[in-house]
Formats: structure tokens, C-alpha cells, sequence
């Protein structure tokens, strides 16, 4: 675990770089988690997966997997490696301040 | 860890449906990690990404001890459609995709899909009795040129 310091406020992040407590993160704070990510500019359709994974995780208690967010995101599967093409569930993951989202498809 | 310098190349030579539900998984999941995935589906793989063929994939029910009934049974009219059937349904209640549907993503995610030259001319085939989704029918050559520096794995 390591402390890391995101538009000014300290947070507690594991060794993959996922926040450990979904609480600490704040919506200011994903320009700068963005651009850890080489993603420097955010469109809308970026902030709509990163809210609607924050969404999914507090209902559900895990974030969704690239096939759950093409089908219920509102963002095909295509668009989602295009906005994110480092992995969109995992990457949009640690842009929201969730853990890394569980499963295998 | 950042995987996305990361590459795999998985070949697909059999064309029960275990023999390519791995496969897939372990292709979307590469790319799920940001890594390179490259499907090659060679031999009775080639099914996974035949027009007619891939809607049909059913699971070998001889000489498939994990499976626990007896090899004659398995070997009885039906029997394969049954249990292919009864896994589909249990996938599906998972909501693991159909092969067809789960190819579709997994082309949709940038993984590549390629057959093999071999196998399409051992066949008779031709590059319009594949889906739309294989890029390219190559030699093994290409796919070691493609794999190079990378992982591959053989289902």
C-alpha cells in the first residue's frame, strides 16, 4: 500500500495503483488519475463509464467487466478500447477509485 | 502492473466446445489487461470462426472422462446435443456470451483473428465461408512473425 497525493488530497492506494478506500476519491480528482493513465483528454463518454462504474460498484459491491460495461454502460465494447485502451474495466476502475473489478469475462 | 507491452498469441485447434470457450476467455482477458491478444484457429478450430459452422459448436461427450458417464453412453444418439444444450443453458445463466457473440467482442476489443492456410486449403474453404471478423488467412510463418517476442499459448 502506498500513500499518494491526488489534486491535493492524500489517498490510500494498493500496489496495483486501485484506491483503497472508494471514499477518499472526489470527482476533482480524475483529471490527474486520467493522466496517470496517458489519458489526457476526457470527453463525456469517459466520464460516463467512470460514473456508471462507481454506480455499479456501490450497488453491487464490484465494479463491471468490459462485458458487462458494453452491455449496460451505454458504451459498445469497441468505443470502451478506444476511450480506454489500456483495458477499459480496469483502467476506468482506478480513474474511479474502485478496486479492480472481479471476473473473468 | 502495466501489461500493455504485453502480447500473447493463442492457437485454436479444436473445435469442441471446451476445446474453444478457453481459448476466448484467455484472448478477452488479455485484452481486458491491455495486452496484444492474437487468435489463430487452426485444424477443427477453424469451426469457432466458420459461417455455417460456429452457431453449432457442440461438446464432446466421448471420450471425455471429465464429463463422469460412461463412454458408451456419451456416444449415444443426442447425447452431445443434450449436454451442449444443458451447458449452454448454465452459461448462460452466467452470463457467459455464445461463441458467436463472444467472438464478435473479443474482435470488437482489437484482439486479432486469423486462420490458418493450412487448414483452409486442407478443407477447400475459402475466405467467404469465414466470419467476417478474421482479418486474414495466413501461414505459419505469419503467425510466428505475429507471436514474435511474445506468449503463445496452444488450445
Amino acid at each position: 500500500m502506498t500513500t499518494a497525493t491526488i489534486a491535493g488530497s492524500q489517498v490510500e492506494l494498493n500496489d496495483e495503483g486501485f484506491f483503497e478506500d472508494p471514499e477518499q476519491w472526489t470527482e476533482d480528482m480524475v483529471p490527474e488519475l486520467a493522466a496517470n493513465e496517458d489519458i489526457h483528454e476526457l470527453d463525456d463518454k469517459h466520464w460516463q463509464v467512470i460514473r456508471f462504474m462507481r454506480q455499479e460498484y456501490f450497488a453491487n459491491g464490484t465494479g463491471p467487466t468490459v462485458r458487462a460495461l458494453g452491455k449496460t454502460s451505454g458504451v459498445s465494447v469497441k468505443e470502451l478500447y478506444q476511450l480506454f485502451p489500456k483495458g477499459p474495466a480496469k483502467i476506468a476502475a482506478r480513474i474511479a477509485g474502485i478496486p479492480k473489478p472481479k471476473g473473468c469475462i | 502492473m502495466d501489461l500493455s507491452t504485453h502480447k500473447v498469441s493463442i492457437i485454436v485447434s479444436q473445435g469442441s466446445l471446451e476445446g474453444i470457450y478457453p481459448a476466448l476467455i484467455m484472448a478477452n482477458g488479455a485484452r481486458a489487461e491491455g495486452m496484444e491478444a492474437n487468435l489463430f484457429f487452426t485444424f477443427f478450430g477453424l469451426d469457432a470462426v466458420h459461417r455455417q459452422r460456429h452457431e453449432h459448436i457442440k461438446m464432446s461427450t466421448v471420450g471425455n472422462p471429465g464429463l463422469h458417464m460412461a463412454t458408451w453412453a456419451g456416444g449415444l444418439p443426442g447425447v452431445s446435443s443434450v449436454m451442449t444444450h444443458y451447458m449452454e443453458r448454465k452459461m448462460e445463466a452466467l452470463d457467459i456470451p455464445s461463441i458467436p457473440e463472444f467472438i464478435e467482442m473479443i474482435s470488437d476489443t482489437g484482439a486479432g483473428l486469423y486462420a490458418c492456410q493450412a487448414t483452409v486449403d486442407l478443407f477447400g474453404l475459402t475466405k467467404d465461408d469465414l466470419i467476417e471478423q478474421v482479418e486474414g488467412i495466413i501461414t505459419v510463418g505469419d503467425f510466428y512473425e505475429m507471436a514474435v517476442d511474445g506468449h503463445i499459448i496452444y488450445t
